[in-house]
């Protein structure tokens, strides 16, 4: 099932459901036909979008509004902040093109701080599926939620079977690994199982978990992680300042735990614009390359750095 | 059908809301000049053309008001007070911590639709709930209240412009026409002239009239929708500070903090209209 046939779907089981989208309509080619008056293309408006998206909810509708992940989490933020988040509304914020998706389109279209945006905005959720088969597992709830929520949207194909036991909190854990664990969300779980795949090459073992759900974060499994790894890796399409890396520090300092973390993330700068293999093979974001990073890091703990005195 | 009351029950009730702003303008003060600018037009549309009372709060199908010009709520508050929707001792309570009267409108105040304060906001939310009516098939009225100073917030303009494209004709938009924001007029710093102009290009239907002349007011409203298919906006020519001539169409009296003589010489110039000399300090910003 596609994220269409899954909406109209859940269009047709649930009245509350109302479809709006700010003239982004590549993942609904077929449904404004079927669905009608449940359908609403404002054009090119995101703050309008969202402000009649939290006027359906006073109504008890469930908005799922669509747009570019830039102009949907910036454009519009004061009003998703303001109307969706002081009023704790059901609004359904779907951002597409989020991360390295914007390929070729440049700065202006780089969503790499959404993350750290709206998970600042107290009641709004964020869900960041590694592809759309995980995606469609987790929507069902993240759209029964009574919390606004705002949703990496992704059509990428799945490598992978997905654990269809979703739940809001909890991530997925792809596999164990006894000298490194990634922690990954959204498009790059791809590259992180290489990576893994690689390093067990070497003779290595990297356990790689989906983190699925940011906020709310599974907690209990970052604790445990952090507890029983030499090194824990957080990989991401977003900026260092506000996405997993932080996640992980909040809950490193709040829990008063010790734990050697390397950052895989864009550091203070827009990436480079091109298509998406291109752009992962410049920024250092393909597999391979984020196994050399690990490999580095694995080589600092085995062989400590001499301690000079004075 | 909705039960008028005649034009003098109006002014006395209006007389009373201007009382309660006057009282709500010390110990911390609030938008005064704003909020008198518009009190005629709610007293107007509460009494004789919105279907909102006490017993209707949670029906679908009650009109909706939606304050966009949010620092206006004394006006506001004052009006829910003498129509017995809010209980007139909170008045007392306002900018105290053991309430919700602050200098904004909120949700946690019985008759407040959505609350608001950054401008710009709420034409977009009235239309989600306008939407939403049209899909039920129902016939509620959903009224918005706009400042024109507000009109320079581009988000209105947006607004203005999806309202026509979804022909939602159960908006009316209201500007309290009171000729300034904040601290300029507006004709000074960003005109607006013309603005029925401004209006039908956009494929609104516009009707100006005088927002404090309530014989008037009745007879704009009386043909909203103005026409099927089309978003309605009334310009309501307004005086900021309308009922104090000491603070009228001033451009230093937005927000007043008044002191406690100030306030009893005030709530006598109410019923005078002569001017009362004024000491307490012009030009607050908040």
């Amino acid at each position: 099932m596609n994220y269409e046939e899954f909406l109209l779907d859940l269009l047709g089981k649930d009245e509350r459901y109302v479809i709006l989208t700010a003239e982004n309509r590549a993942a609904m080619r077929n449904l404004p036909g079927k669905i009608k008056d449940r359908f609403i293309d404002v054009g090119i408006a995101e703050q309008t979008m969202v402000g009649i998206a939290a006027g359906l909810a006073l109504r008890g509708r469930i908005p799922i509004v669509h747009a570019l992940s830039t102009f949907l989490t910036m454009r519009a933020f004061e009003f998703i902040r303001t109307d969706v988040g002081i009023g704790n509304l059901p609004v359904k914020l779907m951002g597409a093109f989020s991360g390295f998706l914007s390929e070729a389109n440049g700065p202006t279209h780089q969503a790499v701080e959404d993350i750290s945006l709206m998970r600042g905005i107290p009641n709004v959720n964020v869900f960041s599926p590694s592809d759309e088969e995980d995606m469609i597992i987790g929507l069902p709830k993240v759209f029964a939620s009574p919390n606004p929520y705002y949703i990496r949207y992704t059509n990428l194909k799945s490598i992978l079977k997905h654990n269809e036991n979703f739940e809001i909190g909890k991530s997925e854990i792809i596999s164990d690994g006894t000298d490194v664990l990634i922690l990954v969300h959204g498009m790059l779980l791809k590259e992180a199982i290489e990576a893994s795949r690689i390093l067990s090459d070497s003779g290595r073992s990297a356990g790689v978990v989906n983190m699925r759900s940011l906020k709310p974060a599974d907690e209990n499994t970052l604790i445990n992680i952090c507890k029983n790894s030499n090194l824990v890796v957080t990989l991401e399409d977003h900026f260092l300042t506000g996405g997993l890396y932080s996640i992980l520090s909040e809950i490193i300092v709040k829990n008063r735990i010790s734990c050697r973390v390397l950052p895989v993330a864009l550091e203070n700068t827009w990436f480079k614009p091109a298509l998406l293999n291109d752009v992962l093979h410049y920024e250092k974001f393909d597999g391979r390359s984020i196994a050399e990073k690990i490999n580095l890091e694995l080589k600092k703990i085995q062989r400590p750095e001499p301690q000079y005195s004075i | 059908m909705k039960h008028k009351k005649a034009e003098a029950e109006l002014r006395q009730i209006a007389l009373k809301v201007r009382e309660h702003i006057i009282r709500m303008s010390t110990d911390g003060g609030c938008f005064t000049g704003a909020s008198l600018s518009c009190t005629d037009l709610l007293v107007f549309l509460y009494c004789n053309f919105l279907n909102i009372n006490e017993n209707n709060l949670n029906d679908p199908e009650r009109d909706y008001l939606f304050l966009s010009k949010g620092h206006d709520v004394p006006a506001l508050y004052g009006t829910l007070a003498e129509i017995g929707i809010l209980n007139k001792e909170r008045l007392n309570n306002h900018l105290k911590t053991n309430d919700f009267i602050y200098w904004h409108p909120n949700t946690k105040m019985p008759g407040i639709e959505f609350h608001s304060g950054s401008l710009g906001h709420l034409l977009s939310v009235s239309m989600g709930v306008a939407y939403d009516c049209k899909l039920k098939n129902q016939k509620n009225k959903i009224v918005v209240i706009l400042g024109d100073g507000e009109l320079n917030e581009g988000s209105v303009w947006e607004g203005i412009l999806v309202c026509s494209a979804l022909k939602l004709d159960n908006i009316i938009a209201v500007i309290d026409r009171n000729q300034f924001q904040a601290n300029c007029k507006t004709e000074e710093l960003i005109p607006l002239e013309s603005l029925e102009k401004k209006f039908e290009a956009f494929k609104w239907n516009v009707s100006s009239c005088n927002g404090h002349d309530f014989n008037y007011l009745d007879e704009t409203f009386s043909s909203v929708p103005f026409l099927s298919g089309r978003p309605s906006a009334v310009i309501a020519d307004t005086i900021r500070g309308k009922g104090l001539p000491s603070i009228e169409a001033r451009a230093d009296r937005w927000f007043c903090n008044f002191t406690h003589e100030e306030v009893d010489l005030l709530l006598k110039e109410l019923y005078t209209q002569e001017k009362t000399a004024l000491k307490s300090e012009t030009l607050i910003v908040r």
